[in-house]
């Protein structure tokens, strides 16, 4: 299958360096802490945060500091064919580097025996589903209002036609030769979830994780509009109210 | 010092202000560490957050409700992160070898202080104090912790106004619960307020929005 054509743009008419549309919406859920809403192209994902609370079962909690309780699920729905519900293999191993992603941004210490439970609902994928969900969960931990020292983002980058391209999606990701997902720290530059599906030589991937980081960069701004966007809205609400 | 929203990460310039609340430094540089407002207070910098639990603070006044009965005290839900404790020691009442269910059971709310909080985190609740006492009664509602500062206003400005104006009884608790008491309209018309303050905690000149908005209402 080719996916880069002669003029060097990819099967849905994007260049090598450019994303899918990112949308973000915060405040989604009103019984959950915090949550957040994203589109990532075709990806649709919602995250409810909830805590600090006390961590159940008692064996799990830390005397000295929260844990970062992620939990990765896709709806049965959310692929071509029927998912089986549940965790399977790939779930728990998502749950888990999201979990201690995260974890590298919260200031667990203020929080000693409580649990910070994320919950990440895929429901439609589109390849990327990890990083849009450690995207929005990030945003939803702000609205929940717990201590971070800075937003995670999420992004990846992959190679494929022998190309390092940016943000693959579904048929690039199952035709490609790898993937290559990753989360940063925008502020300090920090690398906390980096995994390789597929074979890449070491310049290309320097070259992926340059790609990702300036992508990340840009998104992390998207993050932000949207939690500012949640409280201008009602400012502009009662603008309107006031000129009637 | 401006007042604006920060984002968790925001370099802050305290411009010669100490580092409060909501801020931490690293390399010498300042940052917020959570979603909120920045404002000075007693040449202090500090982020007042938008959201959030509420944090247990010593002496202050909360709701708690009443989840589990020990030999000797009660476990409370105070919307916190931990539980609180309320010890039979600590209230008016004698324990005189009787069920702790005949004081208080499952579900019922008093309305106490924070008494102390140990190193490990074990809140103990205290109902000795003037005007600390179960709540019978009323009607309870929910509010973000975070916004029951601006509930009650400079100097309690906010929260008078609406008991002189509505005649309703307010006990506030700074873990965000609400327990209000009066004819059952008036306490609707307190509730739709109250939720108006929390929409629109972050913005200015509420009081005087609030006091328009009640008299209006009272017209009708």
């Amino acid at each position: 299958m080719k996916l880069i054509n002669e003029e060097g743009l990819r099967i849905d008419g994007r260049k090598f360096n450019e994303l899918r549309p990112i949308r973000i919406e915060v405040g989604v859920l009103n019984r959950a802490d915090g949550s957040a809403y994203i589109e990532w192209g075709g990806n649709k994902v919602l995250v409810a945060v909830y805590g600090p609370r006390e961590a159940f079962p008692k064996h799990t909690q830390n005397p000295s500091r929260a844990i970062v309780n992620a939990r990765y699920n896709m709806a049965a729905f959310s692929v071509d064919e029927r998912k089986r519900p549940g965790p399977d293999r790939r779930a728990v191993e998502i749950s888990k580097v999201i979990g201690e992603a995260l974890e590298c941004a919260v200031f667990t210490e203020q929080f000693p025996r409580t649990s910070i439970d994320v919950y990440i609902e895929v429901l439609q994928a589109d390849a990327g589903t990890r990083i849009a969900g450690i995207t929005a969960a990030s945003v939803a931990l702000v609205d929940a209002g717990i201590p971070m020292k800075d937003m995670v983002v999420g992004c990846a980058a992959g190679k494929i036609d022998g190309k390092v391209v940016l943000d693959l999606n579904k048929e690039e990701d199952n035709f490609g030769q790898a993937d290559l997902p990753m989360a940063i720290i925008p502020r300090t530059q920090e690398i906390v979830l980096l995994q390789m599906d597929g074979n890449m030589t070491r310049d290309e991937l320097d070259q992926a994780v340059e790609l990702s980081k300036k992508a990340a960069m840009y998104i992390s701004g998207i993050q932000k509009e949207a939690l500012l966007a949640k409280y201008k809205s009602q400012e502009q609400e009662k603008e309107g109210e006031s000129s009637e | 010092m401006e007042r604006k929203i920060v984002l968790p990460g925001e370099e802050i310039n305290l411009e010669g202000m100490k580092q409060g609340n909501g801020i931490y430094h690293e390399n010498g540089k300042y940052y917020s560490y959570q979603m909120g407002v920045l404002q000075t207070y007693n040449s202090y910098a500090n982020v007042i957050p938008l959201s959030g639990k509420y944090y247990p603070v010593r002496n202050d006044r909360v709701i708690g409700k009443v989840i589990d009965v020990a030999p000797s005290f009660w476990i409370m839900d105070i919307r916190g992160p931990y539980p609180g404790f309320l010890h039979i020691n600590d209230t008016p009442w004698k324990n005189m070898d009787q069920d702790l269910n005949k004081i208080l059971a499952v579900g019922d709310t008093v309305f106490g202080k924070v008494n102390e909080i140990t190193e490990s985190r074990q809140i103990w609740l205290s109902l000795k104090d003037a005007g600390l006492r179960k709540l019978e009664g009323g009607h309870i509602l929910m509010v973000q912790p975070t916004k029951v500062s601006r509930i009650i206003g400079k100097g309690g400005s906010m929260v008078n106004t609406i008991k002189e104006v509505t005649g309703v009884k307010i006990q506030l608790g700074q873990n965000g619960v609400v327990w209000l008491d009066g004819p059952a309209d008036k306490v609707m018309v307190v509730r739709k307020i109250l939720k108006y303050i929390e929409k629109e905690a972050h913005t200015s000149g509420l009081t005087e929005r609030v006091k328009k908005i009640l008299e209006e209402k009272q017209v009708i």
